[in-house]
């Protein structure tokens, strides 16, 4: 359609706006595809109208064959925004992509109207349209995928912080109750938690709680060796508590050498932590009577 | 994969290696890594540089931007026609080291890369490949 | 070439690095160190590293040798301000940096330094480490 001037759609278009916005919604919305009450009709007329706008203005400047064209870029940047945000709402891929491809109908019925003396014309107006309009679809629905992507990531991401919280038991003690395996990513977030908050706390303790940590093999222990070093050259010493037996058992069965101070409860690494770091818990001296 | 972009310094003497740190912290900060990730490449750049000047006579080190479906990463191709490796498995061993010093380059540099390669002929010259990768 | 300060605070020396060390840079300050340690009869040096955004095997090893010669010469040494993408940079490098203390920063360096140096006895006659 560099042939712009040759096709007639721009134009056709343009005279016709207002009925093909109407149909183009009316067919919108009776699409079983798209979610009632998630987005209301006002503001899917807003976008459509919108959408029609910069598309007519497409047309009349750009290359119908060549969306990623400058030209298209004001319609490019609406569909992005129109995708992301469905794919924020949770609407499927279809559903996102039914905005361009229902516009098809009311657009073939305009130009089977319009051009119905020459049917060699009609044909090759409506195989530019179609071309186009896929391109377009194809367009949302990759926009769509990308930011599906990025949700994805980031709950992955906050799941693992959420998972391996650091608490500030005391003064100067830091306690890290670690639930679930620990694998080499973890570790790392561990690592980069601990170490984060013992220069925010300036911590001269971290109790790493391995309770909630089924198994501890040869490559657990590595880890854990790995986070106590790290937090040694930060300046802090490092207590593990939440020795199971089983795991005690496990440990020296397989000659693992932890090279750190180990308590079987958190109970007696806090009172630990407290002499190591010279502070005293006093009971409160009991009231007359 | 796609090389986005690259460049070459000279590694020969010991100010090149604050060089060659300095470019692979620009390049990796632009990918997009994590301050984590960034020095723990930017560290094994300065390792695997200063063994090029150390022990292979001075050499080139290529930063490259590249591209792969769905990630984007760093790679670095140290070279030097320096006396080459006569045993890279013991070199790659912790501890190991021709220099008196705490034989930790190689290895080390191997765990701070996703992926690390070694080719070297005796006599002809070493080529150390480190790629490390966007972590999402 | 530049020259890195070295300043005396109490019974310990102080060393702040601030900049890319080379290796002529290094073994200067080595040097340095020595002679002071000698000089002042200091029982502590401590080395302030939170300018530092890399430590490598080669700044480890420096480290190292200071904390030996320190040693030899009856002194502590006491490493502060490392970084948390260098401390987890450093462990995954296999660097450990054994036989070097550490502390968070230069207050409570100081603080580790003066209690190591009481626990030995003001005369260095105290017990093995």
């Amino acid at each position: 359609m560099v042939a712009s001037t040759t096709s007639r759609i721009p134009d056709l278009l343009e005279k016709h706006q207002s009925k093909l916005l109407a149909s183009w919604l009316e067919r919108q919305l009776a699409s079983s595809s798209l979610r009632s009450g998630q987005i209301g009709e006002d503001e899917l007329k807003e976008q459509s109208q919108k959408f029609l706008r910069e598309f007519i203005a497409g047309l009349k400047s750009a290359p119908a064959d060549d969306i990623t064209e400058q030209s298209w870029r004001q319609v490019r940047e609406l569909l992005s925004e129109f995708s992301h945000s469905r794919a924020l709402q949770g609407f499927t891929p279809s559903e996102t992509a039914t905005f361009i491809f229902s516009l098809k109908e009311p657009l073939f019925t305009l130009l089977r109207e319009e051009i119905k003396a020459d049917a060699q014309a009609l044909g090759e107006e409506i195989w530019t349209a179609t071309r186009l309009i896929d391109k377009f679809g194809l367009f949302t629905a990759e926009i769509y995928q990308q930011s599906r992507d990025e949700i994805i990531k980031r709950q992955a991401r906050e799941l693992l912080e959420l998972s391996t919280p650091v608490v500030e038991l005391w003064h100067k003690i830091l306690a890290i109750p670690l639930i679930g395996t620990l694998d080499s990513e973890r570790t790392q977030t561990v690592m980069e938690n601990l170490l984060n908050y013992i220069v925010k706390s300036g911590a001269e303790i971290a109790i790493i709680d391995i309770t909630g940590v089924p198994t501890v093999d040869t490559l657990v222990a590595q880890h854990l060796i790995k986070t106590v070093s790290a937090a040694r050259l930060m300046g802090a010493d490092c207590i593990i508590s939440g020795i199971r037996p089983q795991i005690a058992q496990t440990i020296v069965h397989l000659g693992l050498q932890l090279d750190v101070v180990s308590k079987a409860t958190m109970a007696d690494a806090f009172a630990l932590a407290l002499k190591r770091t010279g502070q005293v818990v006093t009971r409160a001296a009991a009231r007359p009577a | 994969m796609q090389v986005e972009r690259t460049s070459t310094l000279e590694v020969r003497r010991p100010e090149d290696v604050v060089k060659v740190r300095q470019e692979v912290r620009n390049r990796t900060a632009a990918v997009g890594f994590s301050l984590v990730d960034q020095t723990k490449f930017v560290t094994a750049a300065s390792e695997i540089a200063r063994n090029t000047i150390d022990h292979g006579g001075g050499g080139q080190a290529h930063v490259e931007t590249i591209v792969v479906t769905g990630k984007r990463g760093v790679r670095l191709i140290f070279e030097d026609q320096g006396p080459g490796i006569t045993d890279i498995k013991l070199a790659m061993q912790d501890g190991y080291s021709t220099g008196g010093g705490l034989g930790m380059g190689m290895p080390g540099s191997k765990r701070l890369s996703n992926e690390f390669y070694v080719e070297s002929t005796p006599g002809k010259g070493t080529k150390v490949t480190l790629v490390r990768w966007k972590s999402s | 070439m530049e020259q890195i300060p070295i300043l005396k605070v109490g019974r310990c020396l102080l060393v702040s690095i601030q900049i890319d060390m080379h290796d002529k840079l290094a073994l200067a300050l080595q040097d340095d160190l020595t002679q002071k340690l000698v000089e002042t009869r200091a029982r502590g040096v401590l080395i302030d590293i939170s300018a530092l955004d890399l430590v490598d095997s080669f700044i480890g090893r420096m480290l190292s040798n200071i904390a030996a010669m320190a040693r030899v010469l009856d002194a502590q040494t006491v490493v502060v301000g490392m970084r948390p993408q260098v401390a987890i940079t450093l462990v995954e490098l296999g660097l450990t940096l054994t036989g070097i203390q550490t502390a968070l920063d230069v207050d409570r360096g100081l603080a580790l330094i003066n209690r190591l140096i009481d626990a030995e006895g003001e005369d260095g006659a105290g017990g093995a480490h």
